[in-house]
């Protein structure tokens, strides 16, 4: 499924932002038309659209992904300012805030532990390792709301097959970059910093697991992580492990940060699940950004397909 | 300073200020300023404004006795009533936005989620505050038992803070910020209420003293 697009035809294209973006301003105009007369601004920019900064797309001839949700991806904005990027503020605005100046380069992630090669790899070398492709994702926090990401990324295999684990390796444990003199607001956060997370390998090598380094067409906002993350879609968003600098395959299960924060609250595997509730709130429906009203949560927020036959026979209510 | 608190003119600009949240709100939604998830941003701002409005009630019995200012009782009740104005908008939006108005859903959400009961408490607790907050029910119940009535906000203001205690994930400080301010103005009242009992009982001997004299 290598559909080669052409170059003309550009994700801002098919999708246009732009679109989204004022459709938007202008359901709201429509409801307060009245009310919306004062708000001169408003009108104006209804009128003549503010020039869209994300014209230029960075990566061309992004592969177009099977695994691509057909659900209508939410608006750039909304998925750079909201955010849970607690090393940048507990605020959902305060990353897209605070990681301006959060430098991304250079970048190097060390990949080691029960591996054949350990290798460090600059950003250049993950950026050429396998086709980028473009994969739409439905994307769940585990707090009850939700978006559709145009992440970009390849499958984490294909770093996993170059390094070649043993047969040792049973888990992935993945650390965050934490430099508190870039994060002053990370104290704040309640959170043991770096942030770190983890995978058990067979979940690590299942193609939808994706290393994700862009998303609009273009490489990753500070605030969503950059310049390298991880995507995991059929798990609540905090698995997805954000700014990473090491990699280690490991023998035992290795510690998370929420895990460690709230053990009885949020488990290693801590997949989408709307018949198992978070113990304080119901995880059965969720708000996706741009909607009022909650919609059903899906199991396996939807990728029941490709995932479930990873936790058969197992107790999800006791496996959270 | 205590003459201007005293005119009958003052509560006009201070009700004008108590509405300037709401203000604020509803100009961001017309001007779509409410972010990425309004619902939230709304429910955030109702309960924040719900928990600063009961901190406001709650100062007026202390500020106007450390600082001999008793005309401040003229607007202990206009703020109240504005902590269940907020708390009213806060509710809605729970009820309409995140539970569509399925009563029995909320029903089994309120009776489950200690975050919830705790929440749905301190709202209910201020209805029939709201209600006897006039002069006659005042007379009607008698100064005594009105007031035992009225420190059910104490009660609903623990409740609201431990509302918000359990709501974070992790970052609990706001959360503990005002349970901090809670827990003065609350403490406060229970020292101010042991030295006048204290000196009620200074007081009795004397008088004992004095009949047994007489």
């Amino acid at each position: 499924m290598l559909l080669q697009r052409k170059p003309e035809l550009t994700y801002t294209d098919v999708t246009s932002k732009e679109v989204y973006f004022n459709r938007r301003k202008f359901l709201q105009a429509m409801g307060i038309a009245g009310a919306t007369a004062f708000a001169g601004k408003n009108l104006l920019d209804l009128v003549s659209p503010p020039r869209n900064v994300y014209a230029a797309a960075k990566f061309t001839n992004l592969v177009k992904s099977p695994f691509s949700t057909t659900e209508k991806p939410n608006t750039f904005e909304d998925v750079t300012h909201y955010n849970n990027f607690y090393e940048f503020g507990i605020d959902k605005t305060a990353p897209a805030k605070n990681a301006q100046k959060f430098r991304t380069s250079p970048w190097s992630v060390s990949v080691e532990g029960e591996v054949k090669t350990k290798r460090k790899f600059t950003m250049d070398e993950i950026l050429k390792l396998a086709p980028l492709e473009e994969r739409i994702y439905r994307h769940r926090c585990v707090e009850g709301w939700s978006i559709v990401v145009p992440w970009i990324g390849f499958s984490f295999s294909a770093i996993a097959n170059l390094v070649q684990p043993t047969e040792k390796a049973k888990y992935v444990a993945f650390e965050s970059l934490y430099d508190p003199s870039q994060m002053p607001e990370a104290k704040y956060g309640g959170l043991a910093f770096p942030y770190v997370e983890g995978l058990r390998l067979d979940e690590a090598m299942n193609p939808l697991t994706l290393l994700c380094v862009g998303m609009y067409g273009d490489s990753l906002p500070n605030q969503d992580g950059a310049p390298v993350r991880m995507v995991i879609p059929w798990k609540y968003g905090f698995k997805g492990i954000k700014s990473i600098v090491k990699i280690k395959f490991v023998a035992k299960e290795p510690p998370t940060t929420w895990n460690l924060a709230n053990s009885h609250e949020y488990g290693f595997y801590s997949n989408v699940n709307p018949n198992v509730d978070h113990p304080r709130w119901s995880q059965a429906k969720e708000r996706r950004l741009g909607e009022i009203l909650r919609r059903n949560t899906l199991m396996f927020n939807g990728y029941q397909d490709q995932v479930a036959s990873l936790y058969t026979g197992m107790d999800l209510k006791k496996n959270y | 300073m205590p003459s201007f608190l005293a005119n009958k003119w003052t509560k006009v600009p201070v009700f004008f200020l108590c509405l300037v949240p709401l203000g604020i709100l509803v100009w961001s939604a017309l001007t779509a300023n409410l972010g990425a998830n309004p619902v939230e941003f709304i429910q955030h701002a109702t309960g924040d404004w719900t928990l600063r409005f009961l901190v406001f009630t709650l100062c007026i019995t202390p500020l106007r006795k450390l600082l001999k200012l008793p005309d401040l009782i003229r607007f202990r009740r206009m703020l109240g009533l504005f902590a269940f104005f907020y708390a009213c908008l806060h509710f809605l939006t729970y009820l309409g936005p995140d539970q569509s108005f399925d009563l029995a859903a909320i029903w089994k959400d309120v009776a489950k989620r200690p975050f919830i009961t705790v929440g749905f408490a301190a709202f209910v607790l201020l209805i029939p505050l709201a209600i006897t907050s006039t002069a006659g029910w005042i007379r009607r119940l008698g100064g005594r038992r009105w007031r035992m009535l009225h420190r059910a906000i104490y009660i609903s203001a623990i409740c609201g803070v431990i509302h918000y205690y359990w709501l974070v994930k992790s970052a609990v400080l706001r959360p503990l910020t005002y349970a901090a301010i809670v827990a003065v103005l609350l403490l406060w009242r229970l020292g101010d209420w042991l030295i006048r009992r204290g000196r009620t009982i200074a007081a009795a001997p004397k008088t004992q003293r004095a009949s047994a004299n007489g």
